[in-house]
């Protein structure tokens, strides 16, 4: 009789089940145990918006509504400019669009929207679900601090930021930039954004034992004084 | 017999076949959803939801009673009464305790057994009466299952009755010996498998099978009709938990049985009723080929073989 070892590991199986604790989560009263990041609704914290509208901009299905005017703020100076500011009138977020991308939360520039891990804010209208400024801002309290990153994470990117070389260095100098090492000194390393430029830059100075191009033996024997590292030059 | 004792004797039995299926159809609820991982139900009443089933009840009771048009009428709400009531009869048949059983009549067994035929018949008639082409099907099955399960039934019981050389269940629970469990097991094994197919239950529910016949002979049910549907098969979970209880487990016999012996039958129905759930949850439904194969092949041959076991003991006088 073949199908009996089979009838009886089906009766030790849901025996077995039966005597340990069930999976069931009791959700209305015992609260959920949430993963870090949930995405349960978004958080407007009031203070770092300028209305800028980037949020509104970059959400797929428009579900966020931005109102603002300008302030003319009087110069704190003698004789200084008056300053203009937006002051924010409505920031709502109808929650019947969203589709919880989290775009806004990203795009923000300012740190002004957040993701909450509250989820409980189901209406019985649709329209309910438009929430406010005022509402939206109360969820603020919520939001959690960020979880510790993963074990062997990539570094945060500001963290990364701070701590990795400036861009542009080892770029400078070389033939190209034989003029402004010069002028800047030798073995200076500055960003390429602010590279000074003196006057007469766009043609590379003169120098009295310039070669012609395509000339090996007139290569010079020693580089020319004002002539950056040779460690600046070998990495280009 | 005067008025009275037969008045109270109905009203036991009455408050005992209200009772005892919604026992046992709460214990289902529990132990299938602990088998399952789950907490099953948990709020209705109060406490671990004991009162799931009343709450059930009611619900049943506000539901709208539906005739279908073309359902013959008569048949189709009879139908619900036919599979209840006989039920109702087996258990009075039952005795609980020395002396005490609501029917005591010499043939006990038999019309038990007989009884507990006739329920089956009102699932046929709410198959052949609903006009719907699932219900008829589901009706068919239900009636090819019972021609097969019925035969090891009446087998396996009559090697009890030839064992205890009495038709009467209480006599033969009376000169019950712990010896029955041994060489009366096969006997045991082959009622329980076919009471679980005689009550279409599953791994047997192939005339319910929900995913190809809807709901089988129960489709055009709805409301309290359904509700009395649900009670015969859960008082027929009784009523043949009962049965295996009084007659291969010894019904009261145990410690102190002159004044717990109503405890132990009911503890012993019980734990036979908690292995028919056990049964349900843990394996698949049977394909009707299958099925039938059972019956035929194995339980019937097996039936047989005890019961010239059992002849041959009680010739030998063992």
């Amino acid at each position: 009789m073949s199908p009996l070892p089979g009838i009886l590991k089906g009766l030790a199986t849901t025996a077995r089940t039966a005597m340990r604790p069930t999976h069931t989560a009791e959700y209305p009263d015992v609260a959920p145990d949430l993963p870090p990041r949930s995405r349960g609704v978004i958080a407007l914290l009031e203070e770092n918006c300028t209305s800028c509208m980037l949020c509104a901009r970059e959400c797929p299905d428009w579900c966020i509504y931005i109102d603002s005017h300008k302030e003319t703020v009087p110069a704190t100076t003698e004789g200084g400019r008056d300053r203009q500011r937006n002051v924010l009138d409505r920031f709502a977020i109808d929650f019947s669009l969203c589709m919880y991308c989290g775009i806004c939360i990203e795009v923000c520039p300012f740190d002004a929207l957040f993701w909450s891990p509250q989820f409980e804010y189901s209406e019985v209208d649709i329209r309910d679900l438009i929430h406010e400024k005022d509402r939206i801002g109360q969820w603020i309290a919520t939001v959690p601090p960020p979880p510790a990153l993963d074990e062997r994470a990539a570094e945060p990117g500001e963290i990364a930021a701070a701590t990795k070389p400036a861009r542009g260095a080892g770029l400078v100098g070389g033939a190209g930039a034989a003029a402004e090492a010069g002028a800047a000194g030798p073995g200076a390393r500055m960003p390429r954004t602010v590279r000074p430029r003196p006057a007469g830059t766009g043609t590379r100075p003169p120098t009295p034992r310039e070669p012609l191009p395509g000339t090996p033996e007139s290569v010079p024997d020693d580089p020319p004084p004002a002539a950056g590292p040779p460690a600046d030059g070998e990495t280009r | 017999m005067s008025l009275l004792e037969v008045a109270v004797r109905s009203a036991s039995v009455l408050a005992a076949f209200l009772v005892l299926p919604l026992l046992v159809g709460q214990t289902e609820h529990k132990v299938m959803a602990h088998m399952q991982g789950r907490l099953g139900p948990m709020y209705a009443g109060g406490f671990h939801g004991w009162a799931q089933l009343v709450a059930d009840g009611v619900k049943f009771v506000q539901k709208e009673d539906i005739t279908p048009r073309a359902a013959d009428r008569w048949v189709f709400r009879l139908a619900p009464a036919v599979a209840l009531i006989p039920y109702l009869v087996a258990l009075a048949t039952i005795p609980l305790h020395p002396g005490v059983a609501a029917i005591d009549v010499p043939g006990s067994l038999v019309l038990a057994l007989a009884a507990t035929s006739v329920g089956a018949l009102g699932t046929l008639m709410a198959g052949w009466a609903s006009a719907n082409k699932y219900a008829l099907l589901g009706g068919l099955r239900a009636a090819a299952q019972l021609v097969s399960y019925e035969l090891p039934i009446v087998l396996a019981a009559a090697s009890i009755a030839l064992a205890g050389g009495s038709l009467s269940v209480a006599t033969l629970t009376d000169r019950w010996s712990p010896w029955w469990m041994v060489w009366q097991l096969p006997g045991a094994i082959v009622f329980i498998v076919a009471a679980c197919a005689e009550l279409q239950r599953p791994p047997f529910d192939m005339p319910v099978a929900d995913a190809e016949l809807v709901m089988g002979a129960w489709t055009e049910y709805t409301g309290l009709r359904f509700a009395f549907f649900l009670l015969a098969e859960y008082a027929g979970i009784v009523v043949m938990s009962l049965l295996v209880a009084v007659l291969w487990l010894g019904g009261w016999h145990g410690p102190f049985e002159d004044t717990l012996g109503w405890l132990w039958t009911l503890l012993k129905g019980f734990a036979v009723a908690v292995v028919i759930i056990w049964v349900r949850v843990a394996w698949p439904r049977l394909r009707e080929d299958q099925l039938q194969r059972l019956a035929w092949v194995w339980l019937v041959p097996l039936a047989l073989g005890q019961l010239l076991l059992t002849g041959a003991g009680v010739v030998m006088g063992w």
